[in-house]
């Protein structure tokens, strides 16, 4: 019963946008969904909430395509903010709100809420263009939670937000999933994604370049990162078998190796020359991933 | 459907609590008001100061029966008997004293001739009242002189009886008096004035507000919510509903401000516009023919609004509709003197002309019914294909962002909202 996006396609003329995608995003977990601007996203959105038609395939969503008359299960923060500069913090939260089938009472109620938990209670009758960046954003963000969606499209929610507002905004989106909302997520921050997914997908030019969950992803990518301080010179790691990248630090290198089995062998070889401060095997971030997939960073 | 009355009232209702409608809205309520009072008010600037025309009389004998005939005609400046020179008097006009000087003198050919110098040629209604008064006076005396007794006098001058009468057409009716004409064309004039300022102002405002909310990027929660097309169609009723509710307000204003005033409102004006003569049929036509006009244009400014992002291009993208809008004006305007002629007939049936058009026709003529019920069709024909397409360009448009304002986005934003399957 989750929301399945079979072998889409959307071509914009001769432009294909979204190429052949199949995703499955399962219920009650938060899906992270990255790429860079264009990679199309934003057009995948889009097609889910049925804004436009895709070209080729379907989207369902509990078995049935998403339509008016389910949009009040939807929740949708678009990446371009948008809001009314002029009206009030509270009779644009009811609008927006009575749109998606609340009444106008339950909708001041949630808002007082929200606020509170945002630490903003005093910008209810504030009107939006008095309200800094991040507070606007706040709003937005209420905007598309209010209605107590069972489904969350958030596009790029914590671009242009301050550390501790993305760590309040954060919260609030572990927080909606533990209470059973189903949450799509995108971003072009691989760490955030790291941090609260469990599964995700990476699209590059409407393709989708990994799919999974993201434990899944790191172990089927096999390779690891170690990481080594040491004062004397460290080049040497670069022709051993099974080092597949290396990056020289401040104070060490960073290298990617095939498997795990080679870490012990390169410890020994370093441990032959001299004396090593720090050696650690990790996991490899969804950076790493991302550019032996792509073969460019993000950012 | 639920959904339709949100968006309705939220359009109505965030617009009739701005300030700027509240302000306009004074602001013409008070022009009414002045209009109304006009003769009030300009009477209120000069009521104190009468204008005085000095008389040097030197047949000695005219300035009082010209004292006489200004006390029966009820005129608006005073005589004064001069006892200067003429040259004293010409100083005292130039200095503000007098309006003018009136120097009458004996002509052994025509009774008496006069002068009248004056620094202001301006308002020249006082020159002409002394002239007619000094005529009369000497159409009189010369009568006299010929030996015409008075009775023979009246008798000149009694005015012939000369009437015209309405003969019955053939459906029964009677061709308009004069009269009627005039208060029909005073309506006409009226509908249409209201109509063109209606179209333009909340067309305008339509545009925008949809502009707006692409602008602040607004629109794509809004259509994630609810369809775009609902809220196109709930946007323009809203609006309409607001323009009408502005419009009534002034109609019941102006109405009651010519009712607490009506019996000082004779006079040609107000006759002119009056509106007692005309027929139930031709209001009922001025509501028909108002709201198929203005449904037509709030209509394709919602579509041409939806193809915009920037306030700033408003205006140009509408600029087509505002053309078409000003030549419609046109045609009326100058159609209220002939609406026989064929620009005006084959005009009354053109969908973007016939609101204007049509109702001139069918409130200065008798216009066959099957002529008036075949532009009434054309133009709702015309409002449900600009609604089809309004709402495929809507769909389409407001998802659209970019710079250019011009009608080729017309062919995007249908390719975004074409189903392609």
């Amino acid at each position: 019963m989750s929301l399945k996006i079979e072998q889409v396609t959307k071509r914009f003329g001769n432009f294909t946008a979204v190429d052949d995608l199949t995703l499955e995003i399962p219920e009650k977990q938060i899906f992270g969904f990255l790429g860079s601007n264009g990679a199309g996203k934003t057009t995948t959105f889009r097609m889910i909430l049925g804004l436009i038609d895709a070209t080729e395939g379907k989207i369902t969503w509990q078995g049935e395509p998403i339509n008016y008359e389910r949009t009040d299960q939807i929740g949708y923060l678009p990446e371009e903010r948008g809001l009314y500069p002029k009206l009030s913090v509270r009779d644009q939260i009811v609008y927006l709100a009575r749109l998606r089938g609340m009444n106008k009472k339950d909708a001041v109620v949630e808002l007082e809420k929200w606020l509170e938990k945002f630490e903003v209670p005093q910008n209810i009758d504030k009107k939006i263009e008095e309200l800094s960046k991040g507070n606007q954003q706040k709003i937005q963000f209420i905007s598309a939670v209010i209605h107590q969606p069972k489904l969350l499209i958030l596009d790029e929610p914590f671009s242009g937000l301050d550390p501790v507002n993305v760590e309040m905004m954060k919260a609030a989106v572990v927080d909606l999933k533990e209470s059973g909302t189903t949450i799509i997520f995108s971003s072009h921050q691989m760490n955030t994604v790291e941090e609260i997914c469990e599964y995700l997908c990476i699209i590059q030019e409407g393709k989708p370049v990994i799919h999974g969950s993201l434990k899944d992803v790191k172990r089927s990518f096999g390779k690891k990162n170690v990481f080594i301080h040491a004062d004397f010179d460290l080049t040497f790691l670069k022709d051993l078998s099974g080092v597949v990248n290396y990056k020289a630090t401040s104070e060490g290198c960073k290298i990617q190796i095939e498997s795990e089995e080679i870490s012990q062998s390169i410890l020994e070889a370093v441990q032959k020359v001299g004396f090593v401060r720090r050696f650690a095997l990790e996991e490899p971030s969804l950076n790493d991933i991302f550019i032996a997939k792509v073969g460019k960073s993000y950012e | 459907m639920n959904k339709f009355w949100i968006v309705l009232s939220h359009s109505f209702m965030t617009r009739f609590k701005s300030k700027s409608f509240i302000i306009t809205t004074a602001i013409f309520l008070l022009f009414i008001v002045g209009i109304g009072n006009v003769d009030r008010i300009i009477g209120l600037f000069d009521s104190d100061d009468v204008d005085q025309v000095a008389v040097i009389d030197e047949t000695g004998e005219l300035y009082h029966s010209l004292v006489e005939q200004n006390e029966l005609l009820e005129v608006n400046y005073e005589l004064v008997d001069y006892d200067g020179t003429l040259e004293d008097a010409e100083e005292e006009v130039l200095s503000g004293v007098f309006n003018g000087v009136l120097h009458i003198e004996s002509d052994p050919d025509l009774y008496f001739s006069a002068v009248y110098y004056t620094d202001q040629l301006i308002n020249q209604s006082i020159q002409y009242q002394l002239m007619g008064n000094l005529q009369q006076i000497k159409d009189a005396r010369a009568m006299i002189d010929q030996g015409i007794d008075q009775a023979v006098l009246e008798a000149i001058y009694q005015p012939i009886s000369f009437e015209t009468i309405a003969l019955e057409l053939s459906d029964g009716t009677t061709a308009r008096t004069e009269e009627e004409i005039g208060v029909a064309r005073g309506l006409v004039y009226m509908m249409i004035i209201i109509l063109y300022m209606a179209v333009l102002m909340y067309g305008n405002m339509i545009a925008m507000d949809i502009a707006n909310e692409k602008s602040s990027r607004v629109m794509e929660i809004l259509i994630s919510s609810s369809s775009p097309i609902s809220q196109m169609f709930a946007k323009i009723i809203g609006i309409s509903l607001l323009g009408l509710t502005q419009i009534g307000l002034f109609l019941v204003v102006g109405y009651f401000m010519i009712q607490s005033r009506a019996e000082d409102m004779v006079g040609e004006f107000f006759e002119f516009f009056g509106f007692s003569d005309v027929p139930v049929s031709t209001y009922i036509y001025a509501i028909i023919f108002f709201l198929l006009g203005y449904f037509l244009y709030a209509t394709l400014s919602a579509m041409l609004g939806s193809l915009v992002t920037r306030m700033e291009d408003v205006s140009q993208i509408l600029m087509p509709m505002t053309l078409l809008i000003f030549i419609a004006y046109f045609i009326a305007i100058f159609g209220i003197n002939m609406p026989e002629s064929s620009l005006v007939t084959i005009t009354s049936f053109i969908p973007f002309f016939a609101p204007f058009v049509m109702f001139l026709r069918v409130g200065l003529l008798e216009v066959p019914t099957w002529e008036i019920a075949l532009s009434i069709g054309l133009s709702i024909g015309t409002i449900i294909l600009l609604a089809l397409i309004g709402a495929r360009v809507y769909r389409g448009g407001v998802l659209m962002y970019g710079r250019s304002a011009s009608l080729k986005d017309f062919k995007r934003a249908l390719q975004l909202s074409k189903k392609d399957k």
